[in-house]
């Protein structure tokens, strides 16, 4: 599920430009460049028809039919998978959709706030706090989970729902985006003329800045809901309670059961399959945010 | 127990009617953080990790049983089994939040003591030696006067193996690992495209059992030093043993546990298996196809007349040193692993092979797993095996050397090289990791 995620989601972020700078109709069809993009395609999205026809297979048909072949067990491992242990799977799903949720919605507004500020306002230390934050981008996530953990500890509040959606508001690469976004996107003139106009900061932010930063701000919200949905170790240690587990944890606990059990592979495999729906459905429900792009040039003719 | 913990659990039933004494006890626990000597009164309330399936309905008997007139209520999490659980475990008791309860593999204890994790329960527990044989007791208390785990199940080693194929090219059942070569080599002149078994370089828990048969003692104590012998003459033995194997092309060499070992179990390209008493689970989802064709026997022998075996897995139930309840969290302990009706459970609800020498042939073994329908006396086998099991000698870095079998094991099972090599790169990493944790090193 993250191959897909990941790898789509780039062209999210270049599609602002693709889009402004749209060829004249009727060119003709680069060979290589379209070669190059459908055997990355298929690279990427094998996996994913691995997953889709394998859900499909009941237990005894999954390592031993042909690969690509659909099974007939598809209703049956959604049945199976929502008795397991009375849904608990709908649980995890539920905690998986508030974590990726609301901590990608939290996470939008702080990068919204502080790229702005970033972008429009000159202070000084402006230039340091940037250059911590792209050192920040580079700090893969993983390294801080164990320190952030031993910290919410102090604070107890390790094991909590908490635990997971703190440490993943302030994502440094979003706010890094909203600032480029809204030094591109936002006019210093704009912001000028409101302030002339006599409007507050806070006025010219939520309705002069915030909506020409909206397909930016999409792509931010977009890049850490997946991050969120597909995270595994931050959770994993902050967590105990199986109840508040989200998604990516509570299959690893049916395909870990110890070395005297069986692996649950058909639950696991229909269990994968079914998380990554909700991310192919948000992201063709919010691609038509981007084209928003097009209105966004206040004083750009 | 843990402040967030302790009250979280006071927030969720709050609505019920166990509220008021369970705020009770948070209030009463306040001021005892890490008394174990002191005598319990009120109720208590603890957390217990573990992956075993279905060991909340276990726990249930508990809490509505001896736990309620103790006023001892257990809450148990579930976890992914693993390695990962260790470090999760020792990362919570970093900051003195690990559960009262931990499930842990028997190779994981001395890494779990090593790091003070777990409390010793010798005293609430003492009595309970006599119910596990004493190659098993013997791992939890590495060898010491403490009790820092009680047994919960074993995995005694067993050889599995295709009863009708065997029969098709008139092969006998091997007894000694002389006989097993020979088996091997039998079935690839009768049959070229098949192989007896595989030699998985990704199964570092299989590699230790079988040494732990020969008679090898990878890790032990003089005085306050570590000795570490994963080279010995008896490891060595079997390292070749399986190296000359590979080499010759009597077995496979590709890893277990993938869909292409799946696939060759179940179309008969594999036709043995060298596992432990938990096989009929892993063959009924790895090959659904060839139910009640399985036979299992006793493990080959290295010597004629011997009759040993080792160990592959299994698990305890240990007390960590962040409870403040060790007392009650011990006597839950006590109860889940030699408790007749706890057994009982245990091995309805979540299958284990029970440690509890008495549990091993009780109601709930009297018939064979479904897998081996044809096999009636499968679990009075299995007892008496599991009687022959060699004692285990595990470190506190198992896991260091379990991932330098997997790296050298693993290339020299792919290219078919010296696996006495890889013997020793294990044994000197497995060393200088120790020496690098700071412990003393005797040679």
């Amino acid at each position: 599920m993250s191959s897909l995620a990941v790898r789509e989601a780039p062209p999210a972020a270049g599609t602002t430009g693709a889009i402004r700078n749209r060829p004249p109709l009727r060119r003709r069809i680069a060979l290589v460049p379209t070669l190059t993009l459908v055997l990355g395609a298929v690279y990427t999205l094998l996996p994913v028809a691995w997953v889709v026809v394998a859900s499909t297979k009941s237990g005894s048909e999954l390592f031993s039919t042909f690969t690509f072949l659909p099974g007939t067990g598809f209703a049956d491992n959604i049945r199976q998978l929502d008795a397991y242990r009375d849904g608990v799977y709908w649980t995890w799903m539920g905690n998986s959709a508030l974590y990726a949720g609301l901590g990608a919605l939290l996470s939008t507004c702080v990068s919204a706030l502080s790229g702005y500020a970033l972008a429009i306002y000159r202070f000084r230390g402006r230039e340091a706090l940037f250059n911590i934050l792209l050192a920040g981008v580079l700090m893969p996530p993983i390294i801080l989970a164990v320190p952030q953990y031993l910290l919410l500890a102090k604070a107890d509040l390790t094991d909590s729902y908490l635990s997971v959606l703190l440490p993943q508001i302030l994502s440094p690469y979003g706010v890094y985006l909203a600032r480029i976004y809204a030094s591109a996107a936002v006019p210093t003139d704009v912001v000028e003329a409101g302030r002339m106009d006599g409007a507050g900061e806070w006025r010219i932010f939520t309705r002069v800045a915030l909506p020409m930063m909206v397909p930016g701000l999409v792509t931010v919200f977009l890049f850490q809901f997946v991050a969120v949905w597909n995270n595994f170790l931050l959770p994993y240690i902050m967590l105990s309670d199986d109840e508040k587990f989200p998604i990516t944890l509570g299959l690893y606990t049916l395909l870990e059961q110890g070395s005297n059990q069986p692996a649950l592979y058909t639950l696991v495999i229909t269990g994968a399959f079914l998380a990554v729906l909700p991310l192919i459905a948000l992201f063709l429900v919010i691609q038509r945010f981007w084209s928003l792009d097009l209105l966004s040039g206040a004083v750009k003719s | 127990m843990p402040n967030a913990q302790r009250r979280r659990l006071v927030v969720r039933s709050a609505a019920s009617a166990l509220a008021v004494a369970l705020g009770a006890s948070a209030l009463a626990a306040c001021g005892s953080s890490g008394g174990d000597s002191k005598a319990e009164s009120g109720p208590v309330s603890l957390t217990y990790w573990t992956w075993t399936p279905g060991m909340d309905k276990v726990v249930d008997l508990w809490n509505k049983g001896p736990g309620k007139k103790d006023q001892i209520t257990v809450t148990v999490k579930k976890q992914a089994s693993g390695d990962s659980l260790v470090t999760k475990i020792l990362t919570a008791h970093k900051a003195k939040k690990a559960p009262d309860l931990v499930q842990a593999e028997y190779q994981a204890l001395p890494t779990l003591v090593s790091n003070d994790a777990l409390a010793d329960i010798a005293k609430e527990t003492g009595d309970a030696k006599g119910r596990f044989a004493a190659g098993v007791w013997q791992q939890t208390t590495l060898g010491t006067d403490a009790v820092y785990a009680i047994p919960q199940d074993i995995g005694p080693m067993m050889f599995y193996y295709r009863a009708d194929l065997f029969k098709k090219y008139g092969l006998k059942v091997p007894t000694t690992w002389d006989e097993f070569a020979q088996v091997a080599r039998q079935l690839k002149k009768k049959a070229p495209d098949k192989d007896l078994t595989t030699f998985s370089a990704n199964d570092s828990g299989l590699f230790a059992g079988l040494a732990q048969q020969a008679g090898a003692k990878w890790w032990t104590t003089s005085g306050d030093k570590w000795k570490v012998a994963i080279d010995d003459a008896a490891t060595q033995k079997v390292a070749k043993f399986w190296g000359d194997l590979v080499k010759e092309g009597a077995v496979d060499n590709q890893p277990m546990y993938t869909p292409a070992w799946n696939k060759a179990l179940n179309t008969g390209k594999q036709i043995a298996w060298v596992s432990a008493v938990w096989a009929p689970g892993t063959l009924t989802t790895a090959a659904p196809d060839t139910k009640g064709k399985w036979a299992m026997a006793p493990l080959p022998q290295w010597s004629t007349g011997q009759d040993v075996t080792g160990s592959w897995g299994g698990s305890s139930t240990a007390v960590t040193t962040d409870s403040a309840h060790k007392e009650a969290a011990a006597k839950f302990a006590a109860w889940l692993n030699t408790d007749g009706s706890a057994l009982q459970a245990l091995a309805k609800e979540s299958g284990i092979y029970p440690a509890a020498t008495n549990a091993q042939t009780s109601g709930a073994f009297a018939t064979p797993p479904a897998y081996f329908a044809n096999q009636p006396d499968f679990y009075t086998k299995a007892a008496e095996i599991a009687k022959t099991t060699a004692p285990s000698a595990w470190g506190p870095n198992v896991n260091v050397a379990y991932t330098t079998f997997n790296d050298a094991f693993g290339a020299a099972a792919k290219n078919k090289s010296d696996f006495v090599a890889a013997l020793n790169t294990m044994q000197e990493a497995t060393v200088a990791d120790l020496k690098k944790q700071g412990f003393g090193v005797s040679r």
